[in-house]
């Protein structure tokens, strides 16, 4: 038997404003701000999701400025100083097989690694809210057929998927960034299916209901709105699988082009000198696994920042 | 004068959340009689309900909250038990037994994937010892008094397939099993329909005049109280405000509080009068005013004496309590 | 409109809910909620609905709105027949008919603030008001209601229960509907607070000329505020009249065990109960004939016979009994 009452539960500090004659109860901070503040407080403590963010910003800003500060340009071939191990010369991070600057080489990868992998999350989350708010909110035949659908999707392991669809398409950024999005797309639709299905049938919105609210204003100004915590921490992780999937068809030679580099053509590159010139591998696979850890422990740490308990009432 | 069987003093309880420490119950005192009920009333964030929890020791553990005070149990044999100071595993042992607990959802309370009859007979088995065969006979008895028809079909019964009324029989049954001393009832009808309401009330009271178990019942319905209770203590952020026998609480109540409740109730009696309704918010308990939290809404407040200092619990009769800074000059 | 004629009139609503099959192709079993229900509103009347859980009330509030479809029946709304209206030929209709939900917390979207809530009716059918004019009416409707301007750029979590509910009220009336379905809009409230809810009800009531269908199953707050009551049972009208007549001299049983079951807050009061047995029977499968008869103490074997029409026994007062003898007890 567990006390389950509502009056039972851990009493938030909820209530302020004027009562009902207009006078002020004490003088504390507008609770929105202490609720956010609560929100932030727990992110800072989950550690692990701190370290994933700063991870992020120190690989974005190098991947953005840092081509602008480097000595050496990433498309700079130096034949003389090739294979130059790292911490050895003028070369920071070593050199490869063209004698090319590798921290260089790195920070423009890390560009369109980083590029493909947000915009695939943009993509795919754009698609897969409004798949999953269409199925969720009017449910019925129309939702089941969607949600078949997505289902019919998820049975395609991504990596056949991306083949595929990369066999039949020229590889562009465009083009590798679309295909990536395609395979993200189902998980977050699922996500917001179930998320509006459970919020449709709310008071709030059936009053929007009562007014005679058009759908679509019930859909995206009502529901999405109430849906945003899980749509986000679905969609940080979206970002960590999107750069680790262009890794692979990168490397696999049917993603990302030479001369254009990325951290996953950079391994491909990286396979014929795995015991001569090994850190041309494990640069770039460290730097993928900075980035996808780091998105990892971010999407962590919002998922308990963002928990749902603490929204309504 | 027979010992209470149920003593509180001071208890306080204070939780521990991200934003702050909330005094949810703040030195709040008690006694129960044999055979008594006593009724707690207020409403949200008068604390009426952790102060049951906290009897129960069913609050958070720490560092989540903190509990202080003293709640003295004595049981049919007439050694005091200190229940805060008791370690788990003798708490345990009372629970269930000595002193049970009734809560106001059913539906949540009851484990929905176990028949009722194995529910009513868990508390037998565990503090009594008994085999199944002999605790599911005892369960069948045991919904029989509750008012359950066809206890022995029902035994094998899923929470769901029961009503409202019936879930919360069977929680009363359960809550009996082992003749505990005292019930504490958790706003037990205040989810029910008020037929429904009535039978639980009648079972309740029938019961109680058949074991002589004391009952602490916790409700904010006035009516309920009128009805059940022989004492009754009113709650206002945390602490006792007014406390007295039925007839002379009704009657004379003395706390603006009280008087203010009692004349914003609807009755049928008195139909199409606007209700004197008592202005402002019940307070929020991280937030407290100064001084008597009731300041804001009282009509009688006056500056630099209700705000100043928290009142103290004066005896304006015997058997009669209040915490007013003005009572005297208000019933005047 | 001709102020006698009905702003509301709903002649034998049905709303039937099919429950999946249990076996694919078996038959398909219906849950009967509403089964032909008849009343009518005049305009700036108060219409108490009341009735315990299974009576359907709730769903006739909804389907009077139309947000649940109707299974047989008519609804006029104004003189005109809504019952069979496309969403979108009810989009003119509905400033004219608004709701006040029960739970202060889950009516209003956590994630607007409060400004934007009350403007929401305004941006749905007055696109064409400048936003200073908005907020103007905003401010109004905020003022009607007792909560100031500033609020309107604060969240629902930054208020009480009271002051959410003042919030789904100026959003119901921002419009100036002329009917308000009020579905126990006091019942998740605390007790002090429902006063001062009901209270302004009454008062926009008188302001606005409003006819309101007020939901509760608390016939004291029922009584308080209507002007006639109507009693539903298992889906069907069982009594209809006028406050003081329902009250003083019921004239169904049902009527008289409700009555007599509500917990009154006076200690004195001479209690005649009349605790009905048992739980209310399944609406799928409803006794024939008068659906009380299963636990009605004055029960006939004609009563099983046939359904007992809603018949006129005096001036305005209707009941659904068949028999004519009985007296039965008010509620002094």
């Amino acid at each position: 038997m567990t006390p389950a009452s509502a009056s039972t539960e851990l009493p938030l500090p909820s209530r302020e404003g004027a009562g009902g004659g207009g006078t002020q109860t004490g003088g504390s901070p507008p609770v929105s701000r202490r609720r956010a503040g609560r929100g932030v407080r727990r992110f800072i403590r989950h550690r692990l999701a701190l370290i994933g963010f700063a991870t992020i910003v120190v690989l974005a800003l190098a991947a953005a400025l840092g081509p602008y500060l480097d000595p050496f340009n990433d498309l700079h071939i130096d034949i003389l100083h090739r294979f130059a191990p790292p911490f050895s010369g003028p070369h920071l991070l070593g050199t490869d097989q063209l004698g090319r600057d590798m921290l260089a080489r790195l920070e423009m990868a890390g560009r369109v690694s980083l590029t493909v992998g947000c915009a695939a999350m943009v993509l795919s989350t754009i698609a897969g809210t409004v798949i999953g708010v269409l199925a969720g909110y009017y449910g019925g035949a129309v939702g089941a057929a969607l949600m078949r659908f997505v289902d019919a999707m998820l049975c395609f392991p991504s990596i056949f998927l991306l083949l595929a669809l990369a066999a039949f398409v020229q590889p562009s950024l465009l083009s590798i960034t679309v295909i990536i999005a395609a395979t993200g797309w189902m998980e977050v639709a699922r996500l917001v299916e179930a998320q509006i299905r459970s919020l449709r049938d709310r008071d709030f919105a059936v009053a929007a209901l009562a007014l005679g609210a058009p759908d679509r204003t019930i859909m995206f100004r009502e529901l999405i709105p109430n849906a945003i915590a899980p749509i986000v921490v679905a969609s940080t992780l979206n970002v960590a699988r999107a750069i680790l999937l262009e890794s692979y068809i990168s490397f696999l030679g049917y993603g990302i082009q030479p001369p254009v580099p990325s951290w996953g053509n950079m391994l491909n590159n990286a396979q014929e000198y795995l015991t001569t010139a090994p850190w041309l591998a494990i640069l770039p696979g460290a730097a993928i696994t900075l980035a996808v850890t780091g998105f990892n422990f971010l999407g962590d740490g919002l998922r308990d920042a963002l928990d749902p308990r603490l929204d309504v009432r | 004068m027979t010992e209470p069987v149920l003593q509180v003093s001071d208890l306080t309880v204070r939780f521990n959340t991200d934003a702050g420490t909330v005094p949810a119950v703040n030195g709040v005192s008690f006694t129960l009689a044999r055979g008594e009920t006593l009724a707690m009333v207020g409403e949200s964030g008068s604390g009426k309900s952790v102060t049951s929890l906290a009897i129960m020791r069913l609050t958070p553990p720490p560092p989540a909250s903190t509990v202080q005070g003293r709640v003295v149990l004595r049981g049919n044999d007439g050694t005091p038990r200190e229940l805060l100071a008791l370690p788990e595993p003798a708490m345990r042992q009372m629970r269930g037994s000595r002193i049970a607990m009734i809560f106001q959802e059913p539906m949540t309370s009851l484990n929905p994937v176990l028949p009722i009859g194995e529910q009513v007979a868990e508390p037998i088995r565990y503090h009594r010892n008994a085999g199944r065969t002999a605790a599911l006979a005892e369960a069948e008895r045991l919904l029989e008094l509750v008012g359950i028809p066809e206890p022995r079909k029902r035994l094998a019964s899923y929470p769901h397939q029961l009503s409202g009324g019936m879930r919360q029989r069977a929680m009363v049954a359960i809550a009996l099993a082992c003749d505990p001393d005292v019930l504490i009832a958790d706003e037990p009808t205040t989810a029910l329909d008020v037929t429904v309401q009535a039978q639980i009330l009648e079972l309740l009271k029938s019961l109680q005049a058949r074991t002589g178990m004391a009952m602490l019942f916790i409700t904010h319905n006035l009516g309920v109280v009128a009805e059940i209770a022989d004492r009754v203590m009113v709650m206002y952020a945390g602490r006792v405000v007014e406390q007295a026998p039925l007839r002379r609480l009704f009657g004379t109540p003395l706390m603006p509080y009280t008087r203010g409740l009692l004349q914003s109730v609807p009755t049928l009696a008195a139909r199409h009068a606007a209700l004197a309704a008592i202005p402002g918010n019940v307070p929020d308990p991280s937030n407290l005013p100064a001084g008597c939290a009731f300041t804001p809404r009282c009509p009688h407040a006056r500056p630099h004496i209700c705000d100043a200092a928290l009142p103290a619990l004066d005896a304006a009769e015997a058997e009669h309590l209040v915490r007013c800074a003005r009572w005297r000059e208000i019933a005047a | 409109m001709a102020d006698t004629e009905p702003i509301l009139a709903v002649e034998e609503l049905r709303i039937h809910f099919a429950l999946p099959r249990r076996l694919p192709l078996g038959p398909r079993e219906t849950v009967k909620a509403v089964d032909g229900v008849s009343f009518s509103m005049r305009p700036g009347e108060v219409l108490g609905l009341v009735g315990e859980s299974g009576s359907g009330k709730t769903t006739v509030g909804r389907a009077v709105l139309r947000l649940i479809p109707a299974t047989g029946g008519t609804i006029r709304f104004r003189g005109g027949d809504i019952t069979h209206l496309s969403r979108r030929a009810l989009r003119p209709i509905r400033p004219h008919m608004q709701l006040v939900f029960q739970d202060p917390f889950a009516s209003l979207n956590p994630r607007m603030t409060i400004g934007r809530i009350v403007a929401a009716p305004l941006l749905i059918h007055r696109p064409q008001l400048g936003r200073n004019e908005r907020r103007r009416q905003v401010t109004a409707a905020l003022d009607m209601v007792g909560l100031s301007p500033g609020m309107a750029n604060r969240y629902p979590h930054e208020f009480s229960g009271g002051q959410r509910q003042r919030v789904g009220i100026a959003r119901a009336l921002i419009l100036r509907p002329e009917l308000l379905v009020a579905d126990e809009p006091v019942s998740a409230l605390d007790v002090s607070i429902q006063a001062q809810v009901v209270n302004l009800l009454r008062e926009l009531r008188a302001e606005l000329r409003l006819s309101i269908l007020f939901i509760a199953h608390d016939l004291a707050v029922i009584g308080n505020i209507s002007d006639r009551v109507a009693v539903m049972y298992l889906g069907r009208l069982v009594e209809l009249a006028p406050t003081d007549a329902l009250f003083r001299t019921p004239r169904h049983p049902y009527t008289e065990a409700l009555l007599s079951a509500v917990p009154e807050p006076d200690p004195d009061r001479p209690r005649r109960r009349i605790v009905l047995t048992g739980d209310p029977p399944s609406a799928i499968h409803p006794p024939s004939g008068c659906r009380f008869r299963t636990r009605c103490r004055y029960a006939q074997p004609a009563c099983e016979a046939a359904v007992p029409p809603l018949r006129e026994v005096s001036a305005g007062h209707f009941s659904a009994c068949r028999r004519d003898d009985l007296l039965l007890q008010g509620a002094v």
